[in-house]
């Protein structure tokens, strides 16, 4: 991955309102902290090094997550060009947590960033290939504008952040 | 009863035009404008185009084997598909579902929350639900506003898009009646998050439409900017989806483009909000909101606990149904014309880049489920012709939605093809003797008087002409009118062309004909020549045929002539014959048979030209279109390809002339700086013969500035029928609204200058009148 794909993106989610951090993995705790509204709700991070802060729930009840603020999920992937990250559908429940709470707060390894929608299509395959075969491209916060006007967190979330753990 | 019809379609278009007209015009013209921006802004935009068409045209042709491609991926993920004949077979099979799915305590009532869904809209599944004691809650918030208001989509993508957020506050302060009244979109779209919100925490079954299916891995994928789709499938344990046959391509690869392109031509987005790929039953675990102490990943029988689904991935509680609706759509894939409208992906770009649907919307513009420009093929083929022939006249064949299209769909050729079946549908009328003695046509009586006159009419411009002025002042006379509006509903507020005695044919014969023209074009040479001698230009040597079409000999001779006149001052020498009819007229009405006859007659009427190199040019863009565009329907394939190559557009070819050194000092030019205001034409725009007038027009000293307005709303006959002369004037007011306060405003397309003058009642001539030696009507 280049700089340039990572300037992408970060543009690309300027564009979204989209928050942009780019941290070590050993510090995506502390500034996970810093952005979550409690109470929260997390999937583990399955990334070498990184944790979720101590105060965010994991294996969430459905009571936790209607009365969540905040979820925290591991995306597998993000595509630049759109400023899309990959959701995938996973036994502890990161669509859930990633849909719910009014804010999404999204992990993803920078090494998972691609450059554009084709070579996010190369990601999805792979693991379709290995059988993860539920994924949502989420681009941006939930909006409607059958009100009348645009309006953000309808049903998805309202405020969305995403976190590119450096690699080593 | 054609009498009684008419009327009463003028009123029902003159009441949407004043109560949902403003909102749609709104709303669609925006995302009109968005998608153009982001189309200009997509540098692959035409092979994405491209490989989408392909992909469809490719899953149209295997569908059969796709269905059971996906029916054996979806059974191995663990889910069951159902091929549903009709509306009734889906409708029960759903209910079924649903009844097994629904809550423990027998007497509750089941309930279902659904995602916007226009297939479920086809087969009015709500309401069969309902009827079986289901409760049914749409959560996408435009379905939903519906759904309250007891009201139909008017829309494919915005279904809502007609009410306003004033109204919409009304239908909910009345119906839900806050404590503090609802006034801003915000606070509607939050009670409306909550209130949802709630329903599908609660809901048995979840029901989504699918916006692809892709048969190989049994993935469904749902493209949405609201997130509901997403609720609605993940949150209660079975998921039932429901997508039309058409839905399936073959692999994940395929689904790319269509992903790439959905959002930039429904909305102008870059992409969606959320394009959810789902292969159920999904690993999510279930949730159970009536357990809210539960860890989520311990309530379900799911991987967490080791105890996996058929597949070994998904929760064993999730329970998963794809419908696959046929409805028709098995015969309309037999149909080699109504094929194409499978390909859709239903963006609803059509209906934005479409003037007359701006002004009326899907109430107008649609049938019993599906509006804009390609609900006439879906309607046709799923509910019938019956439905279809309700709205296809409002299709005027302008080509705008050719270019929106993202799977390129030729819609104004289903539109023609459905109108030509209704036409042949229609009971032989007592009337029909009226035009007979005009009408050479080769259509079979009964279709609308009105359409036969005005398909027939370069006959009836043949012999207006040869009794002018006689027949323009009968033609004006009140009682005339009168006659003329009840029989061929030809509205009396509108005028009439003007027919000239001396057609453009006769004058170019009397003025001495090719002779003459030579003489003329060899002296223009000269002079160049000596010009070019000085600063080393080239020379032209070309000889031109221009066709005289019916408004360019009978009405608009002026213009003719001054095609004349550019011609030859270019050093071209041009010949006038006297060539029949292009079947524009025919095309328009949904006449094909005589549209056909009249291509195959021009065709042979020029093969000789064509043959010695001559170039044919035409000035009405209307004819161009259908040699370059219609013909391929119509003629053998080199007759087809050897008249595209070998015609022109005039200023398209003026064009071509000065680029090779013609002198446009021969002309009549402006002083570098003199403002014109000028509209293309609908067709001419889709052929890309906009920009060759424009470089026309500032290579000769003009500061051109074009319309961007969808349409004149003219539209050849369209503007003179009764029932649609509000609308054509609603349309054409918002392009005089653009033009009108340029000093000199210029359009290539007669319809165009007709309604250009009526509405902002001065002379609107043709470019090339401006540019003629001498100019404008000297």
């Amino acid at each position: 991955m280049t700089v340039d794909t990572l300037g992408r993106f970060e543009r690309a989610l300027e564009g979204l309102e989209v928050g942009f951090e780019r941290v070590a993995a050993a510090e995506a705790s502390e500034r996970i902290e810093t952005i979550v509204e409690h109470p929260a709700v997390g999937a583990s991070l399955p990334f070498e090094g990184a944790s979720l802060p101590d105060g965010v729930t994991t294996e969430p009840t459905t009571a936790e997550i209607e009365a969540a603020r905040t979820g925290v999920t591991p995306v597998a992937f993000a595509i630049a060009e759109y400023g899309t990250v990959a959701v995938e559908s996973t036994a502890d429940g990161v669509e859930p947590i990633s849909l719910y709470p009014d804010r999404h707060v999204a992990v993803v390894a920078e090494s998972g960033v691609v450059p554009n929608l084709s070579a996010g299509f190369s990601r999805l395959a792979d693991g379709f290939e290995a059988g993860r075969d539920s994924v949502v491209f989420a681009t941006g916060r939930s909006a409607t504008a059958d009100m009348g006007d645009l309006v953000h967190g309808v049903h998805g979330p309202g405020n969305v952040d995403v976190i590119v753990l450096e690699d080593r | 009863m054609a009498q009684r019809t008419r009327t009463e379609q003028a009123d029902r278009i003159r009441h949407l035009l004043e109560t949902e007209g403003p909102a749609i015009h709104a709303h669609a013209s925006a995302s009109n404008a968005r998608r153009k921006e982001t189309y200009g802004g997509t540098d692959d935009l035409e092979s994405l185009r491209t490989d989408a068409r392909a992909i469809k045209e490719d899953a149209i042709d295997r569908l059969p084997d796709l269905i059971e491609t996906v029916r054996e991926a979806v059974e191995e993920n663990g889910g069951t598909v159902y091929v549903a004949d009709d509306a009734a077979d889906a409708n029960a099979y759903v209910a079924d579902v649903v009844e097994g799915n629904g809550p423990a305590d027998e007497a509750a009532e089941p309930s279902v929350v659904k995602s916007k869904s226009m297939t479920t809209e086809e087969i009015d599944l709500n309401d069969a639900l309902e009827a079986e004691g289901i409760d049914v809650t749409e959560t996408d918030l435009g379905e939903w506003v519906l759904q309250v208001a007891d009201d139909t989509p008017s829309h494919i993508v915005g279904p809502a898009m007609h009410i306003s957020r004033p109204e919409i506050a009304d239908l909910f302060n009345e119906r839900f009646d806050p404590d503090d009244p609802f006034e801003t979109a915000e606070e509607l779209t939050r009670f409306a998050r909550d209130h949802l919100g709630e329903i599908i925490t609660d809901a048995d079954v979840g029901i989504t439409g699918a916006n692809f299916v892709v048969a190989d891995s049994g993935t469904i994928a749902l493209v949405t900017n609201e997130g509901n789709a997403r609720k609605c499938a993940v949150t209660p344990d079975t998921h039932v989806a429901v997508a039309g046959i058409e839905k399936l391509i073959p692999t994940l690869s395929d689904l790319e483009p269509f992903v790439d392109i959905i959002a930039k031509s429904a909305t102008g987005q870059p992409i969606s909000q959320y394009v959810t790929m789902l292969s159920p039953p999904t690993d999510s675990p279930t949730l159970d909101f009536d357990a809210p102490d539960e860890p989520i990943t311990a309530g379900g029988e799911g991987v967490a606990d080791g105890t996996e689904a058929a597949d070994g991935t998904g929760d064993a509680d999730r329970d998963f149904h794809l419908v696959l609706l046929d409805n028709g759509r098995t015969d309309m894939r037999e149909d080699d014309q109504l094929r194409e409208t499978l390909y859709c992906i239903r963006c609803g770009a059509c209906s934005n880049s479409c003037a007359n649907f701006q002004s009326v919307g899907g109430h107008g513009f649609g049938g019993e489920t599906y509006s804009g420009g390609i609900a006439t093929g879906w309607e046709a083929g799923v509910h019938g012709q019956e439905s279809a022939a309700e709205f296809n006249d409002l299709c005027t064949g302008c080509t705008n939605c050719v270019d929106a299209c993202p799977v390129k769909i030729d819609i104004p050729w289903i539109n023609t093809v459905v109108r030509d079946r209704v036409n042949r549908s229609a009971e032989a009328e007592s009337y029909d003797f009226l035009v007979d003695g005009l009408t050479p046509d080769v259509e079979e009586g009964g279709m609308d008087l009105g359409k036969r006159f005005f398909g027939n009419i370069g006959t009836v411009a043949k012999t207006a002409s040869a009794t002018a002025p006689v027949s323009n002042w009968l033609a004006d006379a009140g009682p005339v009118r009168a006659v003329l509006e009840r029989t061929l509903g030809i509205d009396r507020r509108r005028d009439l062309p003007s027919f000239q005695r001396k057609s453009l044919v006769d004058w170019f014969e009397k003025r001495g004909g090719e002779a003459v023209s030579k003489k003329r074009a060899v002296g223009s040479s000269k002079r160049t020549a000596q010009a070019d001698a000085r600063d080393g230009g080239a020379d032209v040597d070309r000889e031109a045929v221009l066709y005289p079409d019916v408004y360019t000999n009978y009405v608009d001779v002026d213009r003719g002539k001054a095609a004349v006149r550019t011609l030859e001052a270019l050093g071209v020498p041009v010949r006038v014959p006297d060539l029949p009819e292009s079947g524009r007229a025919a095309l328009s009405q949904g006449m094909i048979a005589t549209a056909d006859r009249q291509a195959s007659r021009l065709y042979a009427a020029l093969a000789e030209d064509l043959d010695a190199g001559r170039d044919v040019v035409v000035i009405e863009p209307s004819d161009l279109a259908a040699m370059h565009r219609e013909y391929e329907r119509l003629l053998p394939e080199d007759s087809y390809e050897r008249l595209r190559d070998g015609s022109y557009e005039i200023c398209e070819y003026v064009y071509g002339l000065l680029e090779n050194g013609a002198d446009p000092d021969a002309l009549s030019t402006g002083d570098g700086s003199q403002p014109v205001a000028y509209h293309s034409h609908c067709q001419q725009r889709t052929l890309d013969l906009e920009a060759p007038t424009v470089a026309v027009l500032e290579s000769c000293g003009y500061e051109p500035e074009t319309s961007n307005a969808e349409c004149c709303g003219m539209a050849g006959s369209f503007g003179y029928k009764q029932e649609y002369y509000e609308l054509s004037m609603d349309v054409g007011e918002r392009l005089a609204g653009q033009v009108e306060d340029a000093e000199t405003v210029v359009a290539s397309g007669t319809s165009c200058g007709d309604q250009l003058e009526t509405l902002l009642e001065r002379d609107v001539p043709h470019p090339v009148e401006l540019l003629a030696p001498g100019g404008h009507r000297s």
